[in-house]
């Protein structure tokens, strides 16, 4: 089979999952070097697809046969889907050369499993291997390992790998017994475990070795310092599928909350269950929830920089659902109104963190700003936040809400029609949203209008 | 310096024989050349000159031709020439003693880019903080000021354009490039950038691509890594950069294949890469077509 033809089935078969980041990885570059890569903190998409999503690293899947029969899994072993196979010396040919044109930052090499997960998982580190060290590649590459690859095996993917993942797939451990039988929940967890080890391992190396100093003595020929073996230095990260069964929010979140503390995730990735072809056919043959997916990273957010815990975030009385007509901090804000107004010049930052509307940059400002004076009505338009929000949780000197208002049962509409009938999400989702009634159902089902 | 060690009323006499005039126009080497302006700013506040008394001027990058850049150069041409003073020509005032005006880091930084930003007045808005900075230290900290803001807006635009020629400018190979030396042919990239933002931006590819020949060739100007330097050149047109090559239908298929049909989102695409960019971007010949086919693949799939 031709490459392309091989690269149009392999990048197919991989593009269903979310996972996509090159950022993590502090100060790389290839000058003095062999070949060619950097990386310099901030990730770079280096295009967009139609569906919104970036284009950072070559995508692709190794191969698309595999033992495995995942329910939601396009590439199942019972899918009719076309097979193929790249050698390992394919996939470092493309690599190489996407990155000279500028078209990457570097590699995500997944792959269906082929006769058993330690034959599988050396070919994808033996990809990894070829770029590092026989062409002195300095760009990103990210491995999605196999689970019961053997943890030798996974030592060594995290040597020449940026990033490691391993997808936990499904919010809960029955819902993976349901959809993906072969898999164990129990060794994806003890095998992110190890990763977390690896990791820790050599940051604290890292960390004891700048510690440690060198004195020379005099006329002694000077010492270089070993380096401290790399490992995954952008961290490990998953992915979780929304919607493929019936986990509610709250489990997603609460899910995503022990892993970020107790693996230490960088990220966790919620991918909306798409369908796909010659879908299995007890999964849900629906568009995929991306407005909910939406939603998910927005709580997300909320965990990792605005201080909230999962349990906060999804509110009482919802049957653990995010609300998909107003976001996760505004939803929260209309449902405890007894701590606002925030008085924008005196409250500690973790409560600015709070306001709907204020991000985290326009909290700083705030706070930098009112070190020197009083923070007025015309400040905040200094920040070109979405006032009409966060007028209605705020006071400054010159601006007081009414208690009324913030009180009134009409707040929530009046805010819904003030954020011009879902204007303001639609740019922070870049999603469609009707027009009128921006219930739920509509939104989520937009795409498919009179179908 | 040694004209700094005259007495300060020497100083001052010398000082104002050169502010007597209506206002100062100060010529800086390029759009971009923000080490000219902090240069020329540093002497201008320390003469106390006030933000309305200068015009700022740049060259063409690579040309010494004066653009009509001021506002009020075409009629008062003739006396503006006579009084156009680079930041070199600047530095030999004997100046008054002065604190010297300590900015953050983060402020400086902040500064040097939003004077890439194609916006005219951006020298003159810079200088203007400046100088109410030197009147007033308070406003230091005062991130919510307009003119710090408006500030920060340019250099967030500027960066943005930083940002997206690091993610968008493509590399052809140039054909009959390569040498039985360096197999390697040379990589070309054509890029329009709307600020001046290409010598802030060459910086990231020779530490990416130090052992490529490469070139960006932009309008205004040009830059060329030879292996050992960066060289600017003169700008130039679309047609000196090479076109497709054989190997760029992978990327386009890798293109096709990666976008799911089920997840149509024209508008979070253009949010992040919008339309002004896609006539130098390969794959964005293939958005229509994609856009077009979306609904009914996703039709198959759910009928399945």
């Amino acid at each position: 089979m031709e490459i392309i033809a091989k690269l149009s089935i392999l990048a197919d078969a991989a593009k269903y999952d979310a996972s996509c980041a090159s950022s993590g990885v502090k100060g790389r570059n290839s000058l003095g070097g062999k070949g060619m890569g950097s990386s310099e903190g901030m990730g770079i998409c280096h295009s967009y697809a139609p569906d919104g999503r970036c284009i950072s690293l070559l995508k692709i899947l190794l191969t698309n046969f595999c033992i495995y029969d995942c329910r939601y899994c396009i590439n199942r072993k019972s899918s009719n889907v076309q097979r193929a196979r790249f050698t390992a010396a394919e996939v470092v040919e493309l690599t190489l050369d996407f990155y000279r044109r500028n078209c990457i930052e570097g590699l995500f090499l997944s792959s269906g499993i082929i006769q058993s997960s330690d034959y599988t998982m050396e070919q994808m580190v033996e990809v990894a291997r070829s770029l590092r060290e026989d062409h002195d590649f300095r760009g990103y590459i990210h491995l999605k390992t196999i689970p019961d690859a053997a943890p030798e095996l996974l030592a060594l993917a995290g040597r020449y790998a940026d990033r490691l993942s391993i997808n936990i797939e499904l919010p809960t451990q029955q819902g993976l017994q349901q959809l993906a039988p072969e898999k164990d929940a129990n060794q994806i967890q003890t095998a992110m475990g190890d990763v977390a080890r690896f990791i820790q391992i050599a940051k604290d190396e890292g960390r004891s070795q700048a510690a440690r100093s060198i004195v020379s003595l005099p006329g002694a020929q000077r010492v270089r310092r070993a380096k401290a073996p790399r490992y995954a230095p952008g961290g490990q990260s998953t992915q979780m599928i929304v919607g493929a069964d019936d986990s509610s929010d709250a489990a997603i979140l609460q899910t995503s909350s022990g892993l970020y503390g107790g693996h230490q995730l960088r990220r966790v990735y919620y991918s909306a269950f798409s369908p796909i072809p010659d879908a299995s056919a007890d999964l849900p043959l629906q568009a995929p929830p991306l407005l909910r997916e939406h939603r998910l990273y927005q709580a997300d957010w909320l965990m990792r920089f605005y201080g909230f815990a999962h349990q906060e975030i999804v509110l009482p009385g919802s049957a653990g659902m995010l609300d998909l007509e107003v976001d996760p901090k505004l939803a929260w804000a209309l449902a405890n109104r007894q701590h606002f107004p925030v008085n924008l010049n005196l409250a500690p930052k973790e409560w600015l963190l709070r306001v709907p509307g204020l991000g985290v940059r326009s909290v700083q400002r705030l706070l930098l700003a009112r070190r020197g004076r009083s923070l007025r009505l015309a400040d905040l338009q200094q920040l070109r936040t979405a006032t009409a929000k966060v007028l209605a949780f705020v006071e400054l000197t010159d601006y007081h809400p009414r208690r009324a208002d913030l009180e009134s049962p009409m707040l929530r509409q009046q805010l819904l029609q003030r954020m011009n009938n879902g204007v303001v999400q639609q740019k922070h989702s870049g999603m469609r949203l009707p027009d009128t009634g921006l219930s739920a159902k509509t939104a989520q089902l937009s795409l498919f209008d009179g179908w | 310096m040694a004209m700094k060690k005259e007495t300060s009323s020497d100083a001052s006499n010398a000082a104002s024989s050169v502010l007597s005039s209506e206002f100062l126009v100060i010529e800086l080497e390029q759009p971009d050349d923000f080490d000219g302006f902090r240069q020329a700013a540093k002497v201008l506040l320390a003469l106390r000159v006030e933000p309305h008394a200068v015009r700022w001027r740049f060259c063409q990058p690579l040309t010494k031709q004066m653009q009509a850049q001021d506002l009020f150069a075409a009629d008062e041409a003739g006396s503006v020439v006579g009084r156009a003073l680079t930041p070199d020509a600047l530095e030999q005032l004997p100046l008054p003693p002065a604190q010297p005006l300590r900015l953050g880091k983060s402020q400086l930084s902040t500064m040097r880019l939003a004077c890439c930003h194609i916006l005219e007045g951006r020298f003159a808005l810079c200088y203007r903080w400046l100088y109410r900075l030197q009147a007033d230290p308070r406003l230091r900290l005062d991130a919510l000021d307009s003119d710090w803001r408006e500030i920060e807006r340019l250099a967030k635009a500027a960066g943005r354009e930083i940002h997206k020629m690091h993610a968008f400018v493509r590399f052809r190979p140039v054909p009959g490039t390569e040498t039985p030396a360096d197999a390697q042919p040379m990589q070309m990239a054509w890029f329009e950038p709307e600020h001046h933002v290409l010598r802030a931006a060459s910086g990231f590819f020779r530490r990416r691509f130090p052992n490529m020949r490469w070139a960006i060739l932009t309008p205004q100007c040009s830059v060329y890594w030879d292996l050992e330097q960066l060289l600017m050149a003169p700008g130039s047109t679309a047609d000196q950069a090479p076109g497709p090559d054989a190997g760029e239908q992978l990327w386009l298929t890798y293109y096709r294949s990666t976008f799911n049909p089920a997840r149509l989102k024209e508008q979070a695409m253009q949010r992040e890469m919008p339309r002004k960019y896609w006539k130098n971007l390969p794959e964005a010949q293939l958005i229509s077509e994609l856009v077009a086919g979306a609904r009914g693949r996703t039709q198959r799939m759910l009928q399945i």
